[in-house]
């Protein structure tokens, strides 16, 4: 027995699956499992990340709902994935807020962040705040580059922390690789697994949605969505190095390098965003853990309001709205950063670190 | 749904699918009619894993070459010459095109399964399983426009004089219609979950088969066809039975309750006494004698006994080994006489002699002086806990069926030709398959004759 239900259910569907193998070409998942016999905690939890929630194993199996043996290894591993997500999070007195009440933390932590940037600007010199600013330094009028920087850096690095300490518990539980070693091949090959999401396809078809007619949908806007957010990160990065390297100030011109990756990504975080939601709403609910549903729409919303205030904000930045668009923005991201360790965020770093130790055990095992 | 097509397909396996994908294609109108729910359409097919085909050079996911000549000696060892041996050449050549046409119509290959690479040369495994390859015949279906019925029991079939009129077709819904069509494809499987019509060979005996697929498989269309006049084909009283776990459902429990363990241990029956030769040959050769030996122990029970030593030796199974610190705790869990199964276990030890054990060839690890013996993979069962699987016979498919020629056309019983009645898979599957099974052959015969049918079918329709 195991320390949840949910895995319970998890170890009997593993034992139904390993007695039967057919879905061994479809994934990684069966043959990691394949690899095993019985199931710990750790090794399920790690089935549970790997998983893609592709759904081709549900529709695939002779075994699913209605027949007796009520086999849905998507929907399963759906939920153990989740309570993983809490089981692991740092510091675990946080893990469970976000789980039940994740949009309206992350909506009210934006809201609050952008009030304190008005207020803290409106105390000092109101004239400030409508204002029409533009050319280097204009952003800066609002809240001084230092302050900015202080604030984001500390928050960032509070959840690069928070996730490092969660994947840590993560990776030990889940036990010494099944002969395997960690070395750089194995990370170069997660990689490259996971940035072509190349176990989200239903077995080279795609995924399955509101019927048995497979899509690429939303590999594409997951594509959209996760590079959108690099090139966005990418962006600060390259301004942050101006700033501090060149001494060139914020704003740039349009056809500036922070610019031009901070344009292209917004496009991707909000159209990208924007294709998850709707492919959300049309997933056959059998496929899908709903508890979760609250938790996986307020990152979706996140990363869409990052990308459309920061849109906005480079459309409107010279400007009277330019003040209150700059506040909303730096809400926006503030609430991002603190509810990463917390929120569907960690779905990245988990599988991540899944297909790393699955890459090991696939390097040993041919 | 209007009352009337070129093509009616009565059945939804694979050799219906392929059956109505291939008159489709063929220009005809087209409606298939499947007994089952939606969930459980396809018959057997919903079970299967790969299909037989004959190759003349390795591809991406098969090994080696498999010539026609190579699978034509198969076959006929594995029925024991009981094949009609101008059809089966018909099919080995045909199932060479199978490979690609299977593909154009949405079904995808893998390389054999883990635990399977005994068939990696000869057998092309589908991606996903049987129930992905139905999948992907009727999403074609479909889009190509084939109309689709479920919980569609056809309740009689108006034949006269060797010509198919008209099907009468029973819905729970929308109630009794007649759907009259210009041929008839009968794809419709056997009569393996028909426990009143198996209890007519095997008396009381089949009311402990379980059957490995849907309770849908009631064999009512072979027997209305044989009823009408078609020439009947293959021993009735026989059926492909594997020994699977007892604790399986009585149907639909598919390819994972099988147990393939025999060779690593005893097998006693309810008295506790061996009865076969567990070593006779390596797996999966001798897999499929089990469930007729268990069939005829009494109460149609066995079970397969085995040490702690060889629990790694075999796949996972899906019900867990009962399990005895002693024998005599063993037995008592398996309500069997301890002091017969303490007996029956000392006698085998002390007949096994010294061998070197290697489960992958026909070892010398033999028993002496205790009859039956074990010729192959005999070793000591003496390290504690004891282990035992419960197995009944598990009942996969019948061979009684519907004679058939090249062109998959019904022959009457006089005969003749049929007119308009063409047959695909399982129900004409004793034409080329008498007796005997290996694996991934039923498949190429619903394949095969459901594509020739459907053509067959289209064509004189549109004459």
């Amino acid at each position: 027995m195991h320390g949840t239900r949910i895995l319970d259910e998890a170890d009997r569907l593993m034992t139904v699956c390993n007695s039967c193998r057919y879905c061994e070409g479809l994934c990684a998942v069966f043959p990691a499992m394949e690899m095993r016999r019985a199931f710990s905690d750790g090794d399920l939890n790690y089935l549970a990340n790997l998983c893609h929630s592709c759904g081709a194993c549900y529709v695939d199996c002779q075994f699913s709902p209605p027949h007796e043996f009520n086999v849905n290894v998507p929907k399963t591993l759906a939920v153990a994935r989740a309570e993983s997500y809490a089981a692991y999070a740092w510091p675990q007195a946080l893990s469970g807020a976000f789980a039940r009440n994740g949009l309206v933390i992350s909506i009210v932590a934006a809201l609050s962040m952008a009030a304190f940037i008005l207020g803290f600007v409106a105390l000092s010199d109101r004239s400030v705040l409508f204002g029409v600013h533009t050319g280097p330094g204009a952003f800066y009028k609002l809240m001084p580059h230092n302050a900015m920087a202080a604030l984001f850096s500390a928050a960032f690095l509070y959840a690069i922390l928070s996730l490092a300490m969660s994947v840590r518990a993560f990776w030990r539980d889940i036990g010494p690789a099944i002969g395997g070693r960690a070395d750089g091949g194995s990370i170069f090959q997660a990689i490259r697994d996971a940035g072509e999401l190349r176990y989200l396809h239903g077995g080279g078809v795609g995924c399955y949605n509101e019927d048995d007619r497979p899509t690429d949908q939303r590999k594409l806007y997951h594509h959209l969505t996760f590079y959108g957010f690099l090139l966005c990160f990418a962006a600060t990065s390259v301004a942050t190095l101006y700033h501090y390297l060149l001494g060139r100030e914020a704003p740039y011109s349009w056809w500036d390098l922070p610019v031009v990756l901070g344009t292209l990504g917004g496009i991707g975080l909000i159209i990208g965003p924007i294709g998850l939601f709707t492919a959300k709403t049309r997933r056959d609910p059998a496929l899908l853990d709903e508890s979760r549903y609250g938790m996986d729409v307020s990152f979706i919303a996140m990363l869409f309001l990052t990308g459309f205030t920061g849109m906005l904000l480079l459309i409107l930045r010279e400007t009277a709205a330019m003040g209150p668009l700059l506040a909303l923005h730096l809400g926006a991201v503030f609430a991002l950063f603190i509810s990463m360790p917390y929120g569907k965020f960690v779905h990245g770093i988990y599988r991540f670190a899944a297909l790393v130790r699955y890459a090991q055990e696939r390097r040993t095992a041919s | 749904m209007s009352g009337k097509y070129d093509v009616l397909v009565v059945g939804g396996g694979n050799a219906a699918l392929c059956a109505a994908i291939s008159a489709r294609r063929g220009g005809a109108s087209v409606l298939v009619l499947e007994g089952a729910p939606k969930f459980y359409r396809g018959g057997n097919t919903r079970h299967t894993r790969n299909m037989r085909c004959a190759h003349d050079a390795a591809t991406e996911i098969l090994t080696g070459p498999y010539t026609e000549e190579e699978f034509w000696e198969d076959l006929l060892r594995v029925t024991g010459g009981q094949t009609d041996e101008e059809l089966a050449r018909h099919m080995i050549r045909e199932s060479k095109d199978i490979l690609n046409w299977i593909v154009q119509q949405g079904v995808r290959w893998q390389p054999s399964l883990g635990g399977t690479l005994s068939l990696g040369r000869t057998n092309s495994f589908f991606l996903g399983g049987g129930r992905a390859m139905l999948n992907a015949l009727y999403l074609t279906a479909e889009r190509l426009g084939v109309d689709v019925e479920y919980d569609a029991e056809v309740t009689d079939l108006a034949i006269d004089d060797g010509v198919f009129l008209a099907a009468r077709l029973k819905r729970p819904i929308k109630g009794e219609t007649e759907i009259r069509a210009a041929s008839l494809v009968a794809a419709a499987g056997g009569f393996e979950a028909n426990i009143e019509w198996l209890k007519q060979y095997w008396g009381d005996a089949a009311d402990n088969f379980l059957i490995r697929g849907t309770p849908y498989n009631r064999g009512s269309i072979l027997k209305m066809l044989l009823d009408k006049g078609v020439q009947e084909v293959g021993d009735p009283t026989q059926c492909h039975a594997v020994a699977i776990d007892a604790r399986a459902p009585k149907f639909d429990g598919g390819i994972i309750t099988r147990h393939d363990s025999v060779v690593f241990g005893i097998v006693v029956n309810k008295h506790a006494q061996r009865f076969y030769d567990e070593g006779e040959d390596i797996w999966p050769k001798r897999y499929a004698i089990w469930g007729r030996l268990v069939a005829a122990q009494p109460d149609q029970i066995a079970y397969i006994i085995f040490d702690s030593t060889v629990v790694t030796s075999f796949m996972p199974t899906l019900f867990p080994p009962i399990a005895g610190q002693t024998i005599a705790e063993l037995a008592g869990k398996l309500e069997l006489d301890p002091a017969a199964l303490d007996k029956t276990i000392t006698d085998f030890n002390a007949a096994v002699r010294p061998g070197t054990f290697d489960h992958t060839v026909l070892d010398d690890c033999v028993t002496e002086g205790i009859t039956p013996p074990k010729t192959h993979w005999a070793r000591k069962i003496e390290t504690p806990p004891y282990l035992a699987y419960p197995v009944r016979p598990g009942i996969t498919f019948t061979y009684l069926g519907t004679r058939v020629n090249k062109e998959a056309r019904m022959l009457m019983a006089d005969g003749k030709p049929s007119a308009n009645m063409f047959a695909a898979g399982e129900i004409m599957a004793g034409n080329v398959l008498g007796r005997g099974y290996a694996a991934g052959m039923g498949m190429t015969i619903g394949s095969v004759f459901g594509r020739i049918a459907g053509r067959e079918a289209a064509r004189h329709a549109k004459n």
